[in-house]
């Protein structure tokens, strides 16, 4: 009986382990595609061809978002703090687009090196407060709580 | 240690004494949850950017977590099941899945209701969504694979392999905010050194969370009991308990 109850351990354990070890090998084959977006300095690296559709997240730079005249194209430039991409977006932005957010922009790279976004959606950061919180922190020069993009791959 | 064991999951002994276990759980996750509530809905504030929208969060945070807490209790009870074969244990693994899925599809939807004013989106394919929509599949499977045996003993162990092998997905959620670029926001309590909530909003979210897991115990309690006394009701103990009802 007790033999017995021993190799049911060893068949859970190797069950578990087994598993386990196929899924990390698979994760690890696929880590590119399991990215949701690139940030600007992967963008060097990753060998993404024109009208290739991908995303893009960053920061928006502050005071480079510009409202073209016919009242509904933005540009703007993405930052991850070492890369800047231009973007071109024609369309409605999520509420929480501002300077200074986090956002992941689908789009293309056009010839010129302008990415020409589809869909904008705003990242939320980690960060939850009461706006007098937020204020407080603003006032003592601390810097506006953004996260920003994780850059690293490996 | 095992005999102590085999005597506590004896499915009469369990029956008796999950009676006040599931009572206890009723009452503290009635108390917790009318606590959390309030705060979390009338007395917490507004966030600096989602405005009232983190309300959501106070439901959605708690489900989420206990979509994974509830995938590791049906793990342990998977791992019973599968090594000393225990009754108790057997019936554990599709009651905690049932009340997992639901757990599972609540943290789901709340948090498409606040994808769309946040993201902008209700449903984005990144890794932490997507592995959380696995878990739900997974749950599903555990219920469809437990009922699918003439032999409920037979259905409860294939059921249990299959909940060992999805176990893989639980670290997956856990880390897929920090191993890939996600769209979800990175882990914000877990932090335990700075935890990025102010504590206004960190109390009501632990009082809920604690309010969801009471419920969690209170629910299985209710439904394993239920289950165990349908399986042994040809046993002279449920006749027995039958007789002095009546």
């Amino acid at each position: 009986m007790a033999t017995k109850r021993k190799q049911r351990m060893i068949f859970v354990i190797v069950l578990i382990s087994g598993f386990a070890a196929a899924t990390a090998l698979a994760l690890f084959a696929f880590q590119k595609n399991l990215l949701y977006f690139y940030s600007p300095s992967q963008l060097s690296e990753a060998e993404v061809t024109e009208d290739q559709l991908f995303r893009l997240g960053g920061l928006v730079v502050e005071g480079s978002v510009v409202r073209m005249p016919d009242g509904i194209t933005t540009q703007f430039s993405l930052t991850d703090m070492q890369g800047q991409v231009q973007v071109e977006y024609t369309g409605l932005l999520p509420d929480l687009f501002r300077e200074g957010q986090g956002i992941v922009a689908q789009g293309k790279l056009n010839a010129s090196g302008l990415f020409v976004a589809q869909e904008v959606l705003a990242k939320h950061d980690e960060n939850y407060m009461p706006p007098e919180v937020a204020e407080a922190l603003k006032a003592a020069g601390g810097e506006h709580p953004v996260s920003i993009p994780k850059t690293t791959v490996e | 240690m095992f005999t102590f064991l085999h005597k506590y999951a004896s499915p009469q002994y369990f029956y008796s004494w999950s009676a006040s276990w599931q009572k206890w759980a009723s009452i503290i996750a009635a108390l917790l949850m009318s606590v959390g509530l309030y705060y979390s809905l009338l007395n917490s504030p507004a966030d600096y950017q989602q405005g009232e929208t983190v309300r959501i969060m106070y439901v959605h945070v708690p489900a989420a977590w206990l979509s994974m807490f509830g995938y590791m209790v049906m793990a342990s009870a998977a791992i019973v099941t599968l090594i000393w074969r225990i009754k108790v244990a057997e019936i554990m693994i599709a009651q905690c899945a049932v009340i997992g899925a639901s757990f599972t599809a609540l943290a789901l939807i709340t948090g498409m209701l606040w994808g769309k004013p946040m993201w902008g989106a209700y449903w984005v394919w990144d890794a932490r969504l997507t592995s959380e929509l696995v878990l739900l599949f997974l749950y599903f499977g555990v219920i469809a694979l437990s009922g699918a045996f003439d032999d409920e003993r037979a259905g409860a162990r294939a059921a249990a392999i299959l909940t060992l092998v999805g176990i893989v997905n639980i670290p997956i959620i856990h880390y897929s905010v920090e191993w890939w670029n996600t769209l979800h926001q990175g882990p914000t309590v877990s932090k335990f050194d700075s935890p990025s909530a102010h504590p206004s909003m960190l109390i009501p979210l632990l009082v809920m969370a604690l309010a969801f897991k009471a419920y969690f115990f209170a629910v299985l309690f209710k439904r394993a009991r239920t289950e165990l006394l349908l399986r042994e009701r040809n046993t002279s103990w449920v006749k027995a308990l039958l007789k002095e009802a009546v």
